[in-house]
Parts: structure tokens; sequence; C-alpha cells
């Protein structure tokens, strides 16, 4: 059976997967998974590793995770791109656990590759209209009042390539391309304040100092609002491919906003139409026109588990666990379907839950080999509704590419492997 | 004490007393340094629709050719029909409302401006703002003139990128600021809902997911 051969290939890779080949030995991988386990490390016995002194301390002076746990890592889907310079690779959501994303793990999308900038020549200049034509070196940033928020960041390609159908059989290549970090910086308004916005600034272009001199057009109300200036992610400064030394931070719009190795700031009195903003991250629409300036990411959610890395193995009780997010605000509800959307119940939210932030759901339930079809759909505060696919492509047809936020469906078969679907 | 330290406090003191507000939305935190006009003139790179930005030179699609076959072809191709996986730029007029629209900066691109802003900004790409401007203007020109939008001998410059008439300009619209495709009650359903459940697509079957294995 296809579904069987399937999953024995599944259960194979996560072995060498989870470090037996490097570590010699196969129970100890499938001891993690839940399977087969090395019985003399199981009590009454003494384990292997308890008679002995491990290692000690500094042996990893950047702590790393386990060995056990190489495979959870960012992916590509190399067919995707002409090059890895202007690519994407994914987010492991199904590994993850709350709703903060470790940095490491945190998918990254770059235009011209990952510049290597050193601090000490970093330089963020504000000019156009304004009082002052300013330049800021990081000591200079990080000197103003300073915010710590949690935001996520998605693109707006998030499941792009899922429009039409279900296309690829993964939670992490559908759904990945989202983190979930904290955030330390200066707010954009501070900085606004110091160059002395002119008044008839509409608009600020925020550019990159990498290859690509990414350059996005963006609104003064949001500028002034909640954007921040980041230098540091979770506790740490920025990662090199999540724009080190300092980013652009835009809470629950489109990520391509959200400008790395941020060089420059003008502001403005009309958008400048960057190529980002016009050939790209427009959604074209069936009559041939082009919605332009679509930047909020509305509410989703995704099933994390059981997901198409995440097969069911044993019959019995088990978790639906998973993530929501919404750009307009703050998750209120979750509801998850397992006959493919027919009759829904409420899951629960595990806070905090914050403001343009990822929100994990939980809901129990047992299987007993039956397939199901398994759905969740998100609501956010301003009563949003998380839609179908067939709502989303009746609105923009089937060459938006970009903002598809429709429910997903995860088949699970009856030998607890699980496919991702297109129901209709 | 001399007279203009005495000066300075009286003034600091009138400052604080009458005028404080107005010193904090001023500067008030007096950190940064002042960027000079050499400083901002070698970063602010950018284009504006209306040529706003556009630095000082020309070109020509006749002169354009032999540059873009450098510095572009290996990746766009000699007519800018594009090599492998890298963006087509030329052709795809009239089927952006089709299955498979062709999106090329004669196709979908509203602003002149924004192919002169990209270019010299970001290609080619890995030798990033070493054209110089009159080598934009030119590779601009040719790829204009390729979609069949200027003569081949228009001379493209800062005085006129601001007015070239791109084929898809009024191809873009701002859209409804409320959220579509909600339920048509709000209220999304609960129980016993109307919705397809056969499973008519498995990306399983599509079998493009790339492997998993470390």
């Amino acid at each position: 059976m296809k579904d069987d051969k399937t999953l024995n290939t599944t259960l194979s890779r996560r072995s060498l997967i989870g470090g037996a080949a490097a570590f010699g030995s196969v129970g100890l991988a499938n001891a993690a998974f839940g399977t087969t386990s090395n019985p003399e490390n199981l009590p009454p016995n003494v384990s292997e590793w308890t008679p002995y002194l491990g290692a000690g301390v500094d042996a990893n002076p950047y702590g790393m995770p386990s060995p056990y746990e190489e495979h959870v890592i960012r992916r590509n889907v190399e067919w995707l791109t002409a090059s890895t310079e202007s690519s994407v690779n994914f987010t492991p959501l199904h590994e993850l656990e709350g709703f903060v994303t470790p940095n490491g793990l945190c998918f990254e999308r770059h235009h011209g590759g990952v510049p290597e900038v050193i601090p000490s020549d970093y330089r963020l200049m504000i000019n156009g209209l304004v009082d002052r034509e300013l330049i800021f070196t990081l000591d200079d940033l990080k000197r103003f009042p300073q915010t710590n928020r949690f935001y996520f960041l998605e693109c707006a390609a998030n499941g792009g390539m899922e429009w039409r159908g279900a296309q690829l059989n993964g939670c992490q290549f559908t759904f990945g391309m989202v983190h979930n970090v904290q955030y330390t910086g200066v707010l954009l308004k501070d900085l606004a304040r110091e160059v002395g916005v002119k008044p008839e600034a509409k608009w600020i272009l925020a550019e990159g100092g990498d290859s690509a001199g990414m350059n996005r057009s963006i609104p003064i109300e949001k500028i002034m609002d909640d954007c921040i200036i980041a230098w540091a992610m979770n506790g740490e400064a920025l990662r090199p491919e999540q724009g080190y030394p300092a980013r652009l931070v835009v809470p629950g719009w489109e990520g391509n906003m959200w400008v790395k190795w941020i060089r420059r700031l003008e502001f403005g009195d009309m958008p400048y139409m960057a190529r980002e903003e016009t050939s790209k991250y427009t959604d074209l629409m069936e009559d041939g026109k082009a919605r332009m300036f679509t930047w909020v990411m509305d509410a989703k959610s995704v099933v994390t588990s059981p997901s198409p890395e995440k097969p069911i193995m044993q019959k019995g009780v088990h978790q639906i666990r998973g993530l929501a997010w919404s750009g307009r605000g703050k998750i209120t509800r979750v509801d998850v379907s397992l006959d493919g959307g027919r009759n829904w119940q409420t899951a629960d939210l595990h806070g905090p839950i914050l403001d343009k932030c990822l929100t994990r759901f939980t809901m129990p339930f047992e299987w007993n080999g039956e397939e199901m079809l398994v759905q969740s759909r998100a609501m956010d505060e301003t009563g949003y509704v998380q839609p179908t696919i067939d709502a989303l492509q009746a609105e923009r047809g089937l060459n938006s590419i970009y903002h598809n936020n429709a429910i997903a469906t995860w088949m699970v078969n009856k030998d607890g492997s699980v496919d991702n679907v297109r129901l209709g | 004490m001399s007279g203009s330290v005495k000066i300075w406090l009286a003034s600091s003191f009138m400052l604080a007393l009458t005028a404080a507000p107005s010193l904090a939305s001023d500067r008030p935190f007096n950190l940064g340094t002042m960027a000079t006009a050499e400083e901002v003139a070698g970063w602010d790179i950018d284009v504006r629709p209306d040529g706003l930005g556009a630095p000082v030179g020309m070109g020509t699609a006749i002169d354009g050719e032999e540059i873009y076959a450098e510095r572009c072809a290996a990746c766009h191709g000699d007519f800018g029909e594009a090599v492998d996986n890298w963006p087509i730029l030329v052709g795809g007029a009239g089927t952006l409302d089709d299955k498979d629209p062709v999106k090329t900066t004669g196709s979908y691109w509203p602003y002149a401006s924004t192919m002169y802003d990209y270019i010299y900004r970001a290609m080619p790409f890995g030798e990033a703002q070493s054209l110089s401007h009159d080598e934009t203007y030119q590779i601009v020109a040719y790829l204009l003139y390729m979609n069949d939008i200027i003569d081949d001998d228009f001379e493209l410059s800062h005085e006129n990128i601001g007015g070239i008439e791109m084929p898809n300009r009024d191809g873009f619209f701002l859209p409804d600021p409320r959220p579509d495709a909600q339920p048509a009650n709000g209220e999304p359903c609960m129980r016993n809902c109307d919705v397809p459940i056969n499973v008519i697509g498995r990306a399983r079957d599509i079998d493009v997911t790339p492997d998993q294995e470390s």
C-alpha cells in the first residue's frame, strides 16, 4: 500500500536524521521517536550515559542543540529560485513548541545574499523631508529609549505555492515563511522626532545596505505607530541572516517591508514605487489588474501536529498542536475540524496572547485508526475569520501568489501518515 | 563668570521656563551627527516615478545593446527572454488576464523609474551599484525599446524618465481596505457546514517536495 511505504520511508529517514549513523546507536535515535529503544538503557538498568563524566563547561562556548535534534533545521525548495542568494528557506514549525522561534530556525529570505556588515562601520542615514538629515551609529541607536516587543514576521508569499492546489507535502514548506521573536530596538517615531519630520512628509523609503539594496515605501502613519529599528532578537544581536546589525520591524505587515541591514530612511511626499512594491508583492486578479499596497497579513493558522512531517504513530489520545497569528491584532479564537470543515470545535489558546504575534493552540483528540481531514481556522480581535481557499479564490482568482491565508487540510490516512490535500 | 556663559545660562533658563516643549520637539535626544550633502548624495540613489532623484545622464537603446549583452544577457537572455529560472524582461503584452500571465518590465511594470532604480541599485546580480549612470540609462532604454515602448534612438535621460508612459501604468489599484472572503453573516459555521470534503488533490502525487534527509 502506497501510504504504508511512505510512512516507512519517513521512519527510516528519521532514524538517520536522529543521528543513528553518527552515534552508532539505532536504538537511541528511535527512542526519541517513540518506537524502539535499547533495553540496556531502560529501567532497571543503568543507562550508558550515567556512569561517566560528561562534557565540561566551554565544550560549546555558544550552546547548540542536541545532536539528536539535527533534523530540526531550516530547509529550502531548490527548484523555486534561480540561486540561493535570492531565495527563501522555511522555519520547521512542526518541530517547535510555544510561540518563540529560536533565532537559528527563523526562515531566511534574501534578495542578494547575506552581507557581512561590520558593526563599527554601520550607519543609518535619515534624509529627505526632515529638518535635519542625520547619520546614526549603532551606539547612537542604542542610546535612544528602548522598546522590547514580540512580533511575528510572515513573508507575503507564505503558502504561495498552494494557490492552485496542494503542491508541497509539508507543514514546513507550506507555512514555514513565518517566525516570531522578541525585538529590541528604538521606535521609529523617536528617530523621527530627532530628525524633525516636515509636515508634507507622507511616506518613508526604507533601504537596505545589502547587494539588493532592498527598498520599500511605508506610509507615515505606520512609521509613527509601531515601527522599530531593531538590533536584537530574542535577547541577542540580530543574526546576520536577519539583518545584523539593524533591521526594520513593521508589525503585522508583510515581511518584505521589514528591510534588513537597513542603511537609510528617506521621508518623502509620495510612494517611491520600488520594484518590490510594483513588479513584486502586488496581487494579480483574474481581470489582469493588480492589487497594490496589500501590506497587512490577515489572520491565519496551521496545525503543526499532526502534519505531513508529524504522522500519528499510535492509536489513543493525542493533541492537535498549532499556531495562529494576525496582522490586525490579537488572536481571539481558533477552531479545529477533524472532518474537513463540516464540524468544528474551539481549541485552547495558550498565553501570552499578544498583538500581531504567534499564538499557540492545542486540542485533545483520540485517534482510532480512522481517516481524518484536519483543519484549523483562526479569528482575530477585529472579527476577521480565516477564509477557505474556495472563498479566497472566488475573490482573487488563481494568480495572486501573495497573501494566501486560506485554511489548509491535512489528511490523516488509516496508517497514520499525513498528506497535504485539497478538498473540492 | 564670563558674559557669554551668563547669556548661555540665562537663555537656558529662559528656554526651560518658556520654550521647553518646543526645544524637546526640536531635537529631543541630541544623538547622531549631521549628514553632509556629499554623504547624502552617495547613498540617496532612489528614483521616483516623477523622476525625482534621477541622476544626470543619458542613454539610447542602440548604446544599450552592447552593455546589456555584456552585463545582463547571461541571466536574462540576449532579448530579455530569460535563461533558466532568472526573470524574463521582455514580452508578455496582453497576458495579464491569462491563466499563466507573463509579467515583464514591458507587460507589468508601471514606471520606467522603477527600472532605473532597481537596475542601478541591485544589478548586475552580485555586482550591485557598479554601473555608471549613463550605462543604466542605456540598459533601461534597451529594455524599453525591446518592449516596443520607445524607439531605438530615443535619448532616455534624467529629464524624461519620469514621463515615460508604461503600458501597464493603470494596471494597479488599491483594494477595498475591508477584509475580503469573509462569512456572509460574519460568524463562521460550527456544525453540519455545507463544504466540499472530497479529496481532489494530494501534494504527494505531484511529488515536488524536497527530500528531507539532512
